[in-house]
């Protein structure tokens, strides 16, 4: 501000000053042409052809003045009337301020004259009236200081209203912020819509708070998940620990009671593995096994791998895929989410014997596509979004066995990979499609051989 | 316990197992477990030592305990056990820093990590550390011991071993043929993976996901029984039509190969 202030008041400062220098320059000039003339006239004429000269040109109107007096300082021709005694002695340039008639009677001006003594004591006075420029100078003077006063203040209220908005938005930040800190998620910054570089960064602030309250509430859900899923079975094994210690019954009654705990263990463990490689696979650290894979061979192997299971179960399970299907992937987990696609056709793609599960691999170019596809009862429209979720089981009775994370995992795993996991009616049955993309620094074609 | 206490003690092929039949009869009455072994634990946790030190005496093995990766570190260089368990997190030198150093030393011992850490990736960096195995904690016992155990034999030369005999099952590793009693029995190319791994541990106790890494080379929990379908499709072809059943189911465990005896 201070520095803008001089600055300012620098450029007007020169301003005013050539202006002046170019206004003094000219009027020298004039009157160094007037005193050249009449200098003329009067080494032709001597002072009466000067006088002349003076008379006639005291006839025209203007800023000139002149005055020709002799000896005794009184006035011979000229149009000024006088001059001051105190004058009179001096020569060279003087300013001094003279009357002049004017429309509301005479009135006082400045002049600028140069005075000449002449042989015999004769005097001639040649000048301008300067009043005009004088006036002039006065009010680019006042100008100037009303201009800089003018601009500090504006300059010193705008800088302020300025800071004090900026000041007050940062604030805003601030005060949201520690609102969050204190644990109220639901905060944001206020955005007030200029598109400046404090909104883009308060936009970014509150997409960055939406992420974080997501999984906030993502982690909050699994949490509560956890603590039905896992304190249920837990329960259950410290009830069944406990009646058997208070029963009595014996030596073999002890040991189907152990069995029974150790049970219900594994299945905790099952569960909470599960969950861990879900959570991690969704936090996205577990990605170091990415290497090229052929969809088709996998498919084959883990098609080969349930084939008896489903046999005993009375279902045929196929696998179908032409050529190479390539893709990059973690193999383990592709392998196990075509699993836990099996898994769930054999457990409930059933529908008696007979039934057929087939699972194919295509390459869409844009992506892979393995689909498993079954016979069953299918899962409802209405279902097919919160299938997906952990623990989410359709069986009321939860009579057969499976923890509930075997979809999320297979979600899990397509998100991992940029893909996704889409449930479609197969008329009937269920066709699960894990369509996993082919990365773009991946050349498609090379998947398509 | 004739050879227990005897370093090194004898190694065998599976040929030579079958023919001292009577050998492993004396050596063990009710475990199967044929081999005594000396096990080093690297483990801080003293009551999870203490269970294992136990359970690993019950099984006819003799184990070792340190503390913390130093200690173990020490007491593996010397390279007078068959086998080591290594926990990943050790106070004083981690678990893979315990392993880098031993194979950087020189010391071919094989290793079975154990870890929390179960992730695909977390078991990767593990065997790259010079890892023989992998188990993700909380484990059951008889997982450990059945990898602890195989663990030993794939420490033992295998010289170019191209037929496995178990009583009169042959398998040929090179002609990828197998006849039981002079009967060729045809084997899908899965059958024969599975039945060449079992036959390779004869004798000892592979569990189901032992059978998952290493034949179908997959690394998760399968859910259902899948394993145990294949063990019976196997089973109607190698034993149905013999006396003696050589496919064993060991219960809660897993499977193991190996001629029943009264």
């Amino acid at each position: 501000m201070a520095l803008f202030g001089t600055a300012a008041a620098c450029a007007i400062g020169y301003i005013y000053w050539q202006t002046n220098v170019l206004l003094n320059r000219q009027l020298e000039q004039t009157i160094e042409a007037e005193v050249q003339g009449l200098a003329e006239q009067y080494r032709a004429g001597g002072i009466s052809n000067l006088a002349r000269t003076v008379a006639n040109r005291s006839l025209s109107v203007g800023n000139s003045i002149y005055l020709v007096t002799d000896s005794d300082g009184d006035r011979i021709t000229g149009n000024l009337a006088s001059i001051s005694r105190d004058l009179w002695d001096s020569v060279g340039r003087v300013e001094f301020v003279y009357d002049r008639p004017g429309q509301n009677g005479p009135e006082s001006r400045l002049a600028l004259v140069n005075i000449f003594r002449l042989k015999g004591g004769f005097r001639l006075i040649v000048g301008r009236d300067i009043e005009d420029r004088r006036v002039f100078e006065r009010v680019v003077q006042s100008a100037f200081f009303l201009g800089l006063g003018f601009m500090a203040l504006v300059g010193l209220g705008g800088g302020w209203l300025v800071s004090r908005s900026l000041l007050l938005r940062i604030d805003a930040v601030t005060a949201t912020s520690r609102t969050i800190m204190e644990g109220d998620l639901s905060g944001r910054v206020p955005v007030v819509g200029s598109g400046d570089e404090l909104d883009r960064l308060s936009e970014n602030l509150n997409a960055m708070l939406d992420r974080i309250e997501q999984l906030m509430a993502g982690m909050r859900e699994v949490s509560d998940n956890i603590a039905h899923d896992l304190k249920t079975p837990l329960n259950r094994l410290r009830n069944s620990a406990e009646a058997a210690l208070r029963e009595h019954g014996g030596a073999k009654s002890y040991r189907a009671a152990l069995e029974l705990t150790i049970e219900e263990a594994d299945d905790l463990i099952k569960t909470f593995n599960g969950l861990l490689s879900i959570a991690r696979l969704e936090a996205g650290t577990a990605s170091g096994a990415m290497e090229e894979i052929d969809v088709a061979v996998l498919i084959r192997d883990v098609v080969e791998l349930y084939e008896p299971a489903a046999e005993d179960m009375g279902l045929s399970l196929t696998a179908q895929a032409d050529g190479y299907v390539r893709i990059i992937a973690d193999r383990q987990l592709i392998g196990q989410a075509l699993a836990n696609l099996i898994d769930n056709a054999i457990k409930y793609g059933g529908a008696g014997a007979g039934g057929k599960i087939k699972v194919t691999a295509i390459d869409t170019d844009v992506a892979v596509e393995i689909t498993v596809a079954d016979l069953g009862s299918g899962i409802p429209n209405k279902d097919r979004e919160r299938v997906l979720n952990r623990f989410v089981r359709l069986e009321e009775s939860r009579s057969r066995p499976g923890s509930g994370l075997g979809l999320s995992l297979v979600a899990a795993v397509a998100r991992l990979h940029g893909g996704e996991v889409r449930l479609d009616d197969n008329k009937p049955g269920l066709k699960a499609v894990l369509s996993l993309p082919h990365k773009s620094n991946h050349n498609s074609g090379a998947g398509t051989q | 316990m004739a050879i227990q206490a005897v370093p090194p003690y004898p190694r065998m092929t599976p040929q030579t197992h079958i023919h001292a039949g009577q050998f492993v009869q004396e050596v063990h009455v009710s475990a199967l477990h044929s081999v005594p072994m000396r096990i080093l634990l690297i483990e801080d946790d003293v009551e999870t030592a203490a269970f294992l030190v136990k359970a690993l005496k019950e099984a006819g093995h003799v184990s070792h305990h340190a503390c913390d990766g130093e200690t173990g570190l020490a007491l593996a260089e010397s390279g007078a056990h068959d086998v080591l368990v290594v926990d990943r997190m050790l106070p004083k030198r981690d678990g893979l820093s315990v392993i880098a150093k031993l194979r950087a030393d020189g010391v071919q011992t094989p290793v079975l990590i154990l870890s929390a850490l179960g992730e695909v990736d977390d078991r990767v960096k593990g065997l790259r550390a010079g890892g023989d195995d992998y188990l993700t904690k909380p484990y059951a016992f008889s997982e450990l011991l059945a990898r602890i155990e195989a663990l030993a034999r794939r420490s033992a030369p295998e010289e170019a071993t191209t037929k496995y005999t178990v009583g009169d099952l042959e398998l040929d590793r090179l002609t990828h043929k197998v006849n039981r009693g002079g009967q060729p029995i045809l084997l899908q190319p899965r059958e024969f993976r599975l039945l060449e791994y079992l036959m390779k541990h004869a004798d000892q106790v592979v569990t189901r996901t032992m059978l998952l890494e290493n034949v179908w080379d997959y690394h998760f929990d399968p859910q259902t029984n899948v394993i145990d379908v294949h063990i019976s499709r196997l089973r109607a072809k190698i034993d149905k039509d013999f006396e003696a059943p050589l496919l064993h189911t060991v219960r809660g465990v897993g499977y193991s190969i190996r001629v029943e005896r009264a």
